[in-house]
């Protein structure tokens, strides 16, 4: 195996020591102060202020008044050129968004350099063209705004997430009140420094930087629609607070993605994708492949090669542009992967780690694979969120199709055959938003991402993304 | 010569294809607006709800599995069947209403043209709601609606034939199945319905119709997991928050009452979008292994 030289990164953004809230255009103090921690290092990069509910109704009010005096009114072709304008602005400043996402995510900084960054503008440019075209999106002649929009977003993707809530929102004449992740605000203010330097007009994005409770209080406040990206269990006390009201919502939440390995794949790139499936971002993806189903004729094969590839990742400073695998996002995190490892240990199954060294501080954990799985073990039902693979086997395509299945959640999926007839088979059986055919983890903001049953409901990107956030 | 004696019709529910009583045994009086006794309609139970939603279920994978074409056909069967039958639902709308009869001819007359325009919907909406989308990179990226599964539904509770169609036929158009609770003071032209549903060749279980209290049954089929999609239209406020709630506890879809009632909109109200990736270009044409 190669040894690899260190090759930090060395472009560093120009972080603050303090950040504000975000309202009406301005940096403001909340009813608080809390730190932001570099995963990979446990230091306080910086601190920020806590939204309240105070904060939190100022925020509304502000979106209120620029929805219905500025933005609301203003032309489509006007909105979209804002769009573009950010759109622009992020891909200027994309090397420094990156490093700082990948300073406050602990994501490697291959990933925040090739895929956050580029595909959050990517997500304003899209939508930035919608601005003017929406009588032509099949919702109606004339599709009107809904209003002002609550936006609560996880931390595994932190700028991109706020890119698919604000964008598509933005394009169709809402305005926002958002709140990043508790542990992951960075980024986020940043935008909204981005939208001072884009003289987005005061009001029409509104970053209220907190925890739970701040965005409980956003689901709370007199918004229009509230839009989710994050756990089941919140989900679920969103859809329940908002039951009887007249706001509309959209949940993004977990997932317990099967990807499916026939045995007529072309196995070196199932293993690719296996890889990338479940080690992409640490794992921290709701839409991971985080149950690998592998027919039994090539199941030694696979995952002999499997372990051959997992043991060449390199895990370690997220700020080394050959990382794979970076720092996990926070020490609760780190807590709960641990535990359902444990959970995997405990009823049976066979871990297997590479041997890897790992960084002194920080929050780190090897990139792990269960086998021996049975779909009754908690590593093959809950969602863990972090580097971890479950493995079960199957003999049959039906097999296959039941054990994806059988799972609460309904957001993604994996197969890979080389038989076109099959693919497009298992595709329409299984129960999930995104089924990638020979292919994993791909994003696109013209490409609707969302999931059935307990992973929520509604589409971001795309036409049907549009849905969300018109009054349809 | 004695006066024949008429035979009445015992009213009862339609789940799975079959008409059962309630398998509580329970039934209640219905009556026109002014106080005219019309029959006894089976007063449903959780076990009856319980059993819709089982053969619901059943249903659902062999309905979408058909071909748009015989959905569209089967619902256009409906409709010639509703048709040869359209005094005698004008008859019981008029007694469940007190409408006058011409406009109740009038109104099973819309309910007729619904079904036709829903016939019509099966082999379309899915073009016009999904598509190709020109994603960055040699990937084919397609979008196409799917059935939501099994849609309960509280039906309205003033329009109890064509709010009724209107409720059913989108929904089963997109290859849905249905477990409906009827207008709980007028389920007479509903529990007729399901004769016509059950000669047009409509599968047994698609759509399954109960008679009852929506506050006694409507919680079960808002609590229950194995239902993916609850129509509240029929509801009155407070029962469709408490609904609601319940129905949260499952992330089930939720129509709240005062919805639109466009037919896109509908058809998309119970569909889900799946969208399938493939790589394409250059790395597929070169003979690589994909």
């Amino acid at each position: 195996m190669f040894e690899y030289a260190p090759a930090p990164e060395s472009v560093r953004p120009d972080i603050k020591e303090h950040y504000g809230l975000f309202i009406d255009g301005e940096f403001v103090d909340g009813q608080d102060v809390f730190k932001s921690v570099n995963p990979a290092t446990e230091e306080v990069l910086f601190t920020v202020a806590e939204a309240g509910e105070a904060d939190v109704a100022r925020a509304v009010a502000a979106a209120r008044r620029a929805q219905e005096t500025v933005w609301g009114p203003m032309s489509g072709t006007e909105r979209g050129k804002y769009l573009f304008r950010i759109a622009r602005l992020l891909q200027e400043r994309a090397r420094e968004f990156a490093v700082a996402e990948s300073l406050d995510n602990g994501k490697p900084i291959k990933e925040t350099r090739d895929f956050d960054v580029p595909t959050a503008a990517q997500h304003f440019f899209y939508h930035a063209g919608w601005a003017d075209k929406l009588s032509y999106a099949g919702l109606g002649a004339d599709p009107k705004p809904l209003g002002v929009v609550g936006q609560v977003i996880p931390w595994n993707f932190p700028l991109l997430m706020l890119a698919w809530k604000i964008a598509p929102a933005l394009a169709c004449g809402n305005t926002v009140v958002l709140k990043p992740a508790e542990t992951t605000p960075l980024t986020a203010l940043m935008f909204a420094e981005l939208c001072q330097e884009a003289d987005l007009p005061a009001g029409v994005v509104n970053i209220l930087p907190g925890a739970g409770a701040a965005g409980a209080a956003v689901v709370n406040s007199p918004v229009d629609k509230v839009a989710f990206t994050g756990s089941t269990a919140v989900g679920r006390a969103i859809a329940k607070a908002v039951a009887g009201s007249k706001k509309k919502v959209t949940l993004e939440l977990g997932g317990k993605a099967a990807n499916i390995v026939f045995d007529d794949a072309p196995i070196d790139q199932a293993v690719e994708g296996i890889v990338n499936g479940i080690f992409f971002n640490q794992g921290h993806v709701c839409c991971a492949g985080s149950r690998l189903l592998v027919q039994e004729s090539v199941a030694d094969d696979v995952l002999a090669r499997l372990k051959e590839r997992v043991s060449t990742l390199r895990v370690g400073d997220p700020l080394d542009k050959n990382t794979d695998i970076g720092a996990i996002n926070s020490a609760e995190q780190l807590a709960r992967i641990t535990a359902l490892t444990e959970a995997g240990r405990g009823e049976g199954a066979d871990v297997w780690q590479p041997a890897c060294d790992l960084p002194e501080n920080g929050f780190w954990f090897r990139p792990t694979v269960f086998t021996g799985v049975q779909q009754s073990m908690r590593i093959a039902q809950e969602e863990i969120f972090g580097p971890v693979l479950s493995v079960l086997t199957f003999r049959t395509p039906d097999e296959a199709i039941a054990k994806a299945n059988n799972t609460p959640y309904g957001l993604s999926a994996g197969v890979w055959t080389e038989k076109g007839s099959k693919i497009l088979w298992a595709a329409e059986r299984l129960r999930a938003g995104v089924v990638w055919a020979n292919t994993f983890n791909q994003f696109d903001a013209a490409s609707p991402f969302g999931g059935l049953k307990e992973s929520g409901y509604g589409r971001e990107g795309g036409r049907q993304g549009l849905e969300a956030y018109l009054d349809v | 010569m004695s006066e024949r004696l008429r035979v009445k019709k015992t009213y009862k529910l339609y789940v799975g294809g079959k008409f059962p009583r309630s398998e509580s045994g329970r039934s209640y009086p219905v009556s026109s607006p002014d106080g005219t006794e019309l029959a006894n309609a089976a007063l449903a139970s959780r076990k009856d709800a319980r059993d819709a939603v089982a053969a619901a279920r059943k249903a659902q994978r062999p309905w979408a599995g058909q071909t748009a074409y015989l959905r569209g056909q089967i619902l256009y069967r409906a409709a010639e069947m509703l048709e040869g039958r359209a005094g005698q639902f004008a008859e019981e709308l008029a007694d469940a209403t007190g409408a006058d009869p011409h406009d109740a001819l009038g109104t099973v007359e819309a309910a007729i043209d619904r079904l036709v325009h829903y016939a019509g919907w099966t082999d379309k909406y899915t073009s016009v709601l999904g598509g190709a989308n020109p994603v960055a990179g040699p990937y084919f990226n397609h979008t196409t609606p799917e059935p939501l599964g099994v849609v309960a539904v509280i039906a309205p509770q003033d329009d109890p034939l064509l709010g009724l169609v209107e409720a059913i036929a989108p929904a089963i158009a997109t290859g849905n199945t249905v477990v409906v609770l009827a207008s709980e003071a007028k389920p007479l032209p509903a529990l007729s319905f399901g004769e016509v549903l059950a000669t047009s060749d409509l599968p047994g279980g698609v759509v399954n119709l109960l008679s009852g209290k929506a506050a006694e049954v409507a919680p079960h089929l808002a609590s229950h997991a194995d239902v993916n999609g609850l129509d509240l239209t029929g509801a009155d406020p407070e029962l469709a928050a408490s609904l609601e709630a319940a129905a949260a506890e499952t992330l089930k879809v939720v129509r709240r009452p005062g919805k639109s009632g466009k037919a896109l909109d509908l058809l998309r109200q119970w569909t889900e979008y799946k969208t399938v990736w493939h790589p394409a270009g250059m790395a597929a044409g070169a003979g690589g292994a994909y």
